[in-house]
């Protein structure tokens, strides 16, 4: 056991070395002097030597890379070109939206997907389990900010539910706030959630201990809603957990659409500005995060479900 | 079975007829997968011949007609400058499905020719491409490919270097999984006895037989791109105006969403039929009803 999870974590630890890297090369690979880039026209060149030497930009690549490691891990993500404020406390302020927007696009995913594929799977290639797979295709179709727009004139124009713009805090703040871009969010995730749970329910189906259950002469619904389910839960998990990219993804373009103060609204203003620091510093925590995730879900499969294999992975 | 679950699957066993006994399938589509090709033949054609069939140009001004509601003189209505949202969707087709051409297929060549290589040797070269592909999969490819605009500036060209950084890992990870079935096939085990090179064997024997699942998922990776892509044009790091980009035009239209809904939902409903031709087709395709020598 600690021998898999140790593995685990190195695996891991390699694997956001490797992020290190290639974000590190972000700044360098721009074409031209970044530094007057930003700075454009109004710069002299005491200014950008200054900036230069600030950046350690006028240092060997070598020691620019143990700096930026070094400066990483301690939480020092330089300071913002646009926004003259340290990276770090900016992305502090910004992290907020962005999480609730993730979190609630899941919960939505798992409330719409996981009935409806239990709902397939009780019955497959019937009528309704072809209706529930017509559906999950048309989710892969759309998208996604298209569809928020979508439910933003309607829910929000039309109907006047729920604002079409803006953030809140707290729990009202965020159902009123974050429904609409969270379902826009939550639904194409919810046909994958739907496809993948309905194919790994039939198949725990057929398996002898849920014959047993059934002998016993529950209700199907029983059957698959309990007994099933618990053989399916952490695949479910898994998908969550592989899908947090799309997410990540996902909220950058919604947050745009719904004008949220998150972090994907930062990285497009952040690029639009050629605020290389910021940029780097993002792409640098998105890619952490799916790293991390993917941790923590094997390493809770690990210790719940007594199925895995240590050992031999 | 769907184009989703065709990275989750056990590779099927392979036949041992050559490539060029598909062609004689095509007849066995199913009506799915044909309706499915019908729809993106369309839109095809209307992205090809769009300066033929477009009954404006693209950015043709009219200011009399501003977010004049669809009619027969205006398809899809106008937009607040009162260019014709119809002919600007033709327009933004054609761009729109080029790229997606160019940043699906050209990765799903080098993919397969990665994923085999690596399938067929294994040792080192299989176990680093096959952390650089996990790696590549999971990073957040919305997220990877602002950063390549980014370095680049917005417009075409950080798309068109972004998206095929990543676009080839799911390929030769599916080219991989097939190759380890495949190289144990007599066939493949004949091309050793009669003492064929190792590159004739995995170019002219191993790699038309490991393109069918490839081909079929690329029809998802077609409508993931062109999802990104037009996500990308609403951010307004795609193409730069005057272009239009199917996400752009959307884009505009956000502002006049109440006065003139078309203007957004128009060329949304566009990339949608595209989404459902395509995966139709990756269904049909996948459902194996399609004869020939390929399961």
């Amino acid at each position: 056991m600690l021998n898999y999870l140790l593995r685990r974590v190195a695996l891991a630890a390699v694997v956001l070395f490797g992020l290190l890297v290639a974000t590190f090369f972000i700044i360098h690979l721009v074409p031209g002097d970044p530094v007057r880039i930003v700075l454009a026209g109004r710069a002299t060149p005491a200014t950008i030597a200054r900036v230069h030497h600030q950046l350690a930009l006028d240092r060997p690549l070598w020691t620019q890379f143990s700096l930026y490691v070094s400066h990483t891990m301690r939480g020092n993500f330089g300071t913002s070109f646009t926004l003259d404020s340290p990276v770090a406390q900016i992305i502090g302020q910004r992290l907020g939206p962005s999480a609730a927007l993730i979190g609630y696009g899941m919960l939505l995913s798992l409330l719409i997907g996981v009935p409806l594929a239990i709902v397939a799977a009780l019955r497959p290639n019937s009528w309704l389990d072809n209706v529930v797979r017509l559906g999950t295709t048309l989710t892969f179709a759309l998208p996604g900010f298209w569809l928020g727009l979508m439910l933003a004139l309607v829910f929000g124009l039309k109907l006047r539910w729920l604002p079409v713009s803006g953030y809140s805090p707290g729990v009202v703040g965020i159902l009123r706030t974050l429904t609409l871009p969270a379902l826009a969010l939550g639904l194409a995730l919810a046909g994958v959630v739907v496809r993948t749970l309905r194919s790994s329910l039939l198949e725990v189906l057929q398996s002898e201990h849920i014959e047993a259950t059934r002998s016993r002469g529950f209700s199907e619904l029983r059957v698959v809603g309990k007994h099933a389910m618990r053989n399916s839960a952490m695949n479910t998990l898994t998908i969550l957990s592989v899908n947090i990219g799309f997410l990540i993804g996902g909220t950058v373009v919604l947050e745009q659409v719904f004008q949220i103060p998150g972090l994907g609204s930062l990285l497009v203003g952040a690029v639009e500005k050629r605020d290389y620091q910021l940029v780097q510093a993002l792409t640098l925590l998105a890619g952490a995060a799916v790293v991390l995730a993917s941790l923590a879900t094997d390493v809770v499969q690990a210790l719940l479900d007594p199925r895995v294999k240590l050992d031999g992975r | 079975m769907s184009t989703i679950d065709v990275l989750d699957q056990q590779p099927p066993a392979t036949d041992a007829a050559g490539p060029r006994a598909r062609l004689r399938g095509l007849h066995g589509l199913s009506r799915e997968a044909r309706i499915g090709a019908g729809i993106l033949v369309v839109l095809f054609l209307a992205g090809v011949l769009a300066p033929l069939i477009a009954p404006y140009g693209q950015n043709q001004l009219d200011f009399t007609n501003v977010y004049k509601a669809p009619s027969l003189s205006h398809f899809m209505g106008t937009d607040g400058a009162g260019r014709d949202v119809f002919s600007r969707t033709l327009y933004a087709l054609r761009l729109d499905l080029g790229i997606v051409v160019l940043v699906t297929y050209p990765p799903l060549v080098v993919g397969v020719l990665i994923g085999a290589v690596a399938g067929y040797f294994g040792g080192i070269f299989d176990a680093i491409s096959a952390r650089i592909v996990d790696t590549m999969i999971a990073f957040p490819f919305m997220v990877l490919i602002i950063a390549v605009i980014a370095i680049v500036g917005p417009g075409v060209k950080g798309i068109l270097i972004g998206v095929p950084i990543v676009g080839w890992a799911l390929y030769a990870r599916l080219a991989r999984s097939e190759m380890l079935v495949l190289r144990e096939q007599p066939f493949m085990l004949a091309t050793i006895a009669l003492g064929y090179t190792t590159r004739r064997t995995i170019l002219r024997h191993a790699v038309p037989n490991l393109m069918r699942s490839s081909l079929i998922y690329s029809t998802l990776d077609m409508v993931v791109n062109l999802l990104l892509l037009s996500g990308l044009a609403y951010l307004g790091l795609g193409a730069q105006p005057p272009s239009a980009e199917l996400g752009s035009i959307i884009a505009d239209g956000q502002s006049a969403l109440l006065t003139a809904w078309w203007v957004a939902t128009l060329p949304g409903l566009v990339v949608v039929l595209f989404g459902i031709g395509a995966l139709l087709l990756g269904d049909g395709l996948s459902d194996g009803r399609l004869r020939g020598p390929l399961p």
